[in-house]
């Protein structure tokens, strides 16, 4: 008897605690982004985007910008490669804004995909900004096990911490509307 | 006390094998069945590299019949086995063939997509997945009867997860059967259709 109840503890207890079944749900707004480490873009153009000095490995936090929306994708997911040209017209509209560029950056994960994966994606959909590989779901399982595509407002604070003021599974929709949700959820007009 | 030993046992198995890994698409809506980890490999190949790809005509989910010998002298052919429509891997796996459409095209390849599955479903299952490029043919009546001959059909009626690559001569250049659990990457394809 003594010898089951110690199988029960051991399958009840350790099992679980190795292997995790419940999918963690991503951060929520007013949440802090966890620490995940990123590999930098190979082009010194997207690092540069990105305000990173040099290759390697990188956090959010390092990202020169205040305001990161995150674009948590799959190259194999419909919807996100129906919604690419809506994410480039994004990009192109806080470019073209002169008070938002460099303030406001879009970086992708490419949740379980390759280094050729997200090139192949970035080539077909002629994506402007950078798409981060994340072959084996490292990043996508510490940032919340979403549906792809996922978006996440990530806006440093006065300390430089990273904190979610967005989070929202499925297509953005209008662009334009989006990008004006996205000033007001940041409080862009405080940023400098 | 061997019952509490079953039990015991049954949980253990269940909490290990889990679900696959991977991302869903929001595209399905959570409508994804998830059998939970499979049996990597249930079957046993009945075809092999160098030899010739054995023939088959199937009903596509656009209409009509697709042989695989509509493409010999003309085209290479990739046959893309899935295990069923509305599981995870298998349904974003063909969306991610839409990314490298220009490669099989430089390749002078065509892609045929296949399941188990009947056209009803199918045309439901893939008209979640946007438009296809290529052809998705259905291996229903008689049940698996291509898969089979290709030595690719489980145990439990439905198909490998498995990439045949025939080239234009009808010869069969590359086989892979992969973990059923698995998505294969695009880049292992590319490299083939390379050697071609």
């Amino acid at each position: 008897m003594r010898k089951l109840a110690i199988v029960a503890f051991l399958v009840f207890v350790m099992v679980p605690a190795g292997f995790p079944q419940q999918a963690k749900a991503p951060p929520a707004p007013g949440a802090d982004f966890p620490k995940v480490v990123l590999t930098a873009p190979d082009t010194r153009s997207e690092r540069s985007y990105l305000g990173l000095s040099g290759r390697g490995k990188f956090d959010i936090s390092q990202i020169k910008a205040p305001v990161v929306i995150l674009e948590i994708l799959s190259i194999y997911c419909p919807y996100c490669q129906n919604e690419a040209p809506n994410i480039n017209e994004l990009y192109r509209m806080i470019e073209a804004d002169a008070n938002l560029r460099g303030k406001i950056v879009i970086v992708g994960l490419g949740a379980g995909n390759s280094a050729y994966e997200a090139g192949a994606f970035k080539k077909k959909y002629s994506v402007p900004f950078p798409i981060i590989p994340d072959p084996e779901f490292a990043a996508y399982g510490q940032i919340g096990e979403v549906r792809t595509p996922h978006f996440i407002g990530i806006r440093k604070t006065s300390e430089g911490s990273p904190r979610v003021f967005y989070s929202k599974t499925g297509a953005i929709g209008d662009p334009a509307e989006f990008l004006a949700k996205i000033k007001k959820a940041a409080g862009i007009k405080e940023l400098k | 006390m061997k019952k509490f030993i079953i039990g015991v046992s049954i949980l253990t198995a269940v909490l290990f094998l889990g679900s696959a890994a991977g991302s869903e698409s929001d595209s399905f809506e959570g409508n994804v069945y998830d059998p939970g980890k499979l049996k990597p490999r249930d079957s046993a190949l009945k075809v092999r590299v160098g030899g010739r790809a054995p023939d088959f005509s199937l009903p596509s989910v656009r209409g009509g019949r697709i042989a695989l010998s509509d493409f010999l002298g003309k085209k290479n052919v990739v046959l893309s086995f899935v295990p069923a429509a509305w599981t995870p891997v298998c349904s974003d796996q063909w969306p991610g063939y839409n990314v490298i459409q220009d490669v099989f095209e430089a390749h002078d390849a065509v892609l045929l997509g296949i399941t188990v599955d009947n056209i009803p479903s199918l045309f439901a299952w893939t008209s979640r997945m946007g438009k296809l490029w290529f052809p998705v043919l259905s291996d229903f009546r008689p049940h698996g009867a291509v898969a089979d001959r290709y030595g690719v059909l489980r145990s439990d009626g439905t198909s490998e997860r498995a990439l045949f690559v025939i080239d234009k001569k009808g010869i069969i250049r590359f086989i892979d059967v992969h973990d059923i659990n698995k998505r294969p990457k695009l880049e292992d394809l590319v490299r083939q259709l390379d050697k071609l």
